[in-house]
């Protein structure tokens, strides 16, 4: 094993790219499952958006297009739950889980005719500047818009909820639903724009995978990162601080046992395959450990009339 | 008089199946204190969500000064300046008291501003609350508090309170009483809903009685005793349960320095506790709720485990031992909650019969049921206990919730049980189902039986206990004879005004 063949510096660069689909996917689903709602369609609305965004971009030529699309298809895709759930009061868990397998298979019919083809690419961001500071510049200056605006998100998603007479709205129908309505607040309107947002999002980060991080349109090719996305809203107590923490972590872990792969570690790829996932799971149950409550009406439905 | 603050004329609402309300008329004075008498069923609910915009009347009008008045949702009628307290907390238990308070405010000011606000609105009406705790730690009383004073933010002319009193000690009675003749001083109408008569002789200043939907009579309540109201409200006289005390010397139940982490977040730790039941005795356990009354149900009908010797039956160690083997030794339970402790609402009677008479009753052999046993024990239990019911294959679901209620205790009671637990056996019940009720325990206790109630009814307690304990954050006083306590003994058992100290600090 040659371990001199990994470059740090690109390792952390890289951490940045390979943490931002679950970054997206795992906060659309934060503000879901802070209203209410438990939606386990992300790996579904996530491919979707990945072969929707590809599409788009190699039609238009426009990577900006091509998330927008992505986007737009995620948030369409949701509202199908959100129709089932909210309106038929359909079982959420089942609803989210026909979202995932309609979606992988939606997914694959799209993209037939776009295997092998190679979408525009996703210009890096111009920093100036910044980018020529030694080490620091270039790991943390040298990508594309959709990292930082992850990041952005992230800090938007936490100012929304703590700071926000809407975040605190949001949380209140999350918390508990009949109270929510007996003040008269719009506990399923509230729920319909969650899941839109949260569509949006998983949209994104599929569109970040086919796009720029690997980038072409393969069937599946989000491989599970929905599901970790979903358990990483979980373990990280529903906090965006630590949504990004473990996104990081996932992604961090991800590249460093590609790297290894290729320096010919001599541990078998399978662990080296499973370690991000194990490792992600294992250090977010540790922090959880503080006794932090999922919103008290997660996956219930809300029936108004009583 | 002058214009009445809120006229009703025809009110009606019906709902498939049942007329909630049929043409229901009364006015409200400005700084009237009105009461809405009525039973469970007997629609004061449907009206006052009515008022509140919850509902929209399938006839009849209102007026608001004068004015046609028909919210639209609750934001409208909080905007005409009508408040409503209700009779579930609608709080919300992770967020703060100053998040809960905004929730409820159309408007809301700047947090910092808000809760200089409310501590200051909080102080004036003498009902101290830090605004920044969060309110699934608060009591019962504290958390009622809070629902006032997001009410009285709102300046309202109207103050809806659905049976505010059921959760608190008498002190804490007392001050919401202080605070509610301050506010109908100022001019604040007050409709008040509560099937507890003393607490409206002693506050209100007309009634209007409520009975299958309909307005049966307006008094004025302090001219009527108890007894008279209760007639009006029920429609018939009702006999109170009698009782021939017969405690035996030997005991059916110890239980020794019990300690028990709470199964959930915003439970109750029970701390302590020690108590000794005798044969042929009533052991009421009086406190407000969530001060650990689910959890010693679940310690004692063994859903939750502790050390062998902390619960001695009969001389036998069993807190070690499940449900089912305490069951079959004689230690039977019927917890508060009917619809998903007590019974499983979507299986008939039967099932329901045979999920906690199955080992006493012999219902089953070798894994395999004997159905017609089982439909004979629950047709034995409808018949016995009076349930109307079309019969033991109707869902639970379907029971009004006094029915259940005696079906749920009748369960129990038909199965002999050497110790019988209940909690709050006739919450949400109507006066005669509650009667019946009461008189079945006592009947059992007649027979040698032990039996623990624990309650919130305060008159339940005084009505059937030879001794009374309450508890008081998870720690169970020591048991007096009931007989001869006064209200404010009762009341400091309970731990008087939850939380007055500590909100001062």
């Amino acid at each position: 094993m040659d371990l001199s063949s990994i470059n740090p510096i690109l390792l952390l660069a890289s951490l940045m790219v390979a943490a931002t689909p679950v970054l997206f996917a795992a906060l659309g689903e934060l503000i879901v499952e802070r209203a209410g709602v438990l939606n386990l369609g992300v790996e579904g609305m996530m491919i979707t958006g990945a072969v929707a965004g590809f599409i788009v971009a190699v039609e238009t030529g426009s990577p900006t297009m091509g998330f927008i699309g992505a986007a737009v298809a995620g948030a369409l895709l949701s509202m199908l739950f959100a129709l089932l759930t909210q309106v038929f009061l359909a079982n959420q868990v089942a609803s989210g889980l026909a979202l995932t397998l309609f979606g992988l298979g939606l997914s694959a019919l799209l993209g037939q005719g776009y295997v092998g083809v190679k979408p525009p690419s996703t210009p890096k961001l111009d920093l100036g500047m910044l980018t020529d500071l030694p080490v620091i510049g270039r790991i943390l200056f040298v990508h594309d818009a959709m990292v930082y605006v992850g990041l952005l998100l992230a800090v938007a998603i936490w100012f929304f909820l703590a700071r926000t007479r809407a975040g605190l709205i949001l949380r209140a129908v999350g918390e508990n639903h009949d109270a929510a309505h007996a003040l008269g607040y719009k506990v399923v309107r509230i729920r319909f724009a969650a899941i839109a947002f949260g569509g949006a999002c998983a949209g994104l980060g599929g569109a970040y995978l086919s796009l720029v991080r690997v980038p072409q349109w393969t069937e599946g090719m989000t491989a599970g990162i929905g599901w970790i996305s979903l358990a990483l809203v979980v373990f990280a107590s529903w906090k965006p601080g630590r949504v990004v923490m473990g996104a990081y972590l996932f992604g961090g872990v991800n590249v460093l046992q590609l790297n290894l792969q290729a320096a010919g570690a001599a541990i078998p790829v399978e662990y080296l395959a499973m370690s991000p996932y194990l490792i992600t799971i294992i250090v977010l149950v540790i922090m959880s450990a503080d006794r932090s409550r999922a919103p008290a009406s997660l996956g219930r439905p809300f029936h108004a009339s009583h | 008089m002058g214009t009445p603050l809120l006229t009703l004329s025809g009110l009606t609402k019906a709902y498939p199946g049942v007329v909630a309300n049929d043409d229901v008329s009364f006015d409200i004075q400005p700084g009237e204190v009105h009461a809405l008498l009525g039973e469970n069923g007997a629609g004061k609910s449907t009206l006052v969500k009515m008022i509140y915009g919850l509902v929209s009347p399938d006839s009849g009008r209102m007026a608001l000064n004068g004015a046609p008045y028909t919210p639209a949702s609750p934001n409208a009628a909080r905007a005409a300046g009508v408040a409503m307290v209700f009779q579930h907390f609608s709080l919300f238990d992770a967020l703060t008291v100053a998040e809960n308070v905004a929730l409820g405010m159309d408007n809301p000011p700047s947090t910092g501003e808000l809760a200089s606000k409310i501590r200051s609105v909080s102080d004036a009406y003498g009902l101290p609350l830090d605004p920044h705790r969060t309110v699934g730690d608060l009591s019962a009383g504290e958390r009622q508090r809070v629902e006032i004073i997001r009410c009285l933010l709102q300046d309202p002319k109207l103050l809806i309170m659905d049976e505010p009193t059921s959760v608190l000690t008498p002190q804490e009675v007392e001050i919401l009483f202080r605070t509610l003749r301050k506010l109908s001083a100022e001019g604040t109408a007050i409709l008040y809903i509560s099937h507890k008569l003393e607490e409206i002789r002693a506050l209100c200043d007309n009634a209007t009685i409520l009975r299958l939907g309909k307005k049966v009579a307006t008094c004025i309540p302090a001219q009527k005793t108890a007894a008279e109201l209760a007639e009006m409200m029920v429609g018939s006289s009702l006999t109170p349960p009698k009782r021939v005390s017969q405690v035996s010397e030997e005991v059916a139940l110890h239980v020794s320095g019990l300690n028990l982490a709470p199964a959930q977040a915003f439970g109750t730790s029970l701390r302590d506790i020690t108590l000794t039941l005798h044969k042929g005795e009533v052991l009421g356990i009086g406190g407000v709720a969530g001060n650990g009354q689910d959890e010693l149900l679940a310690a004692l009908s063994g859903e939750r485990l502790c050390a062998p010797s902390q619960i001695m039956l009969d001389g036998r160690p069993v807190g070690n031992l499940g449900p089912a083997q305490r069951r079959k030794m004689g230690l039977l339970a019927a917890p508060e909650e009917r619809l998903g402790h007590a019974a499983v609402p979507d299986m008939s009677l039967t099932e329901n019969a045979l999920m906690t008479g199955v080992t006493r009753q012999g219902l089953a052999k070798g894994g395999w049921i004997n159905w017609a046993a089982t439909k004979g024990f629950a047709e034995r239990v409808i018949h016995q206990f009076d349930v109307r019911t079309p019969g033991p294959h109707v869902a639970a679901r379907a029971l009004s919730g006094g029915n259940l209620q005696k079906f749920v205790i009748g369960r129990e009671v038909l199965q002999a049980p050497h110790v019988l637990v209940v909690n709050q056996p006739t919450w949400g019940v109507d006066a005669s189902a509650a009667a019946a009720i009461r008189q079945a325990l006592l009947d059992l206790a007649a027979k040698g039986a032990a039996i623990i109630c624990i309650s919130q009814d305060l008159d339940e307690l005084m009505e059937i206990s030879d001794r009374f304990a309450a508890l008081n954050e998870g720690r169970l006083t020591h048991a007096r004879p009931a007989a001869g306590l006064t209200i404010e003994e009762i009341g400091l058992m309970m731990g008087g005004a939850h939380g007055m100290e500590a909100a001062h600090v």
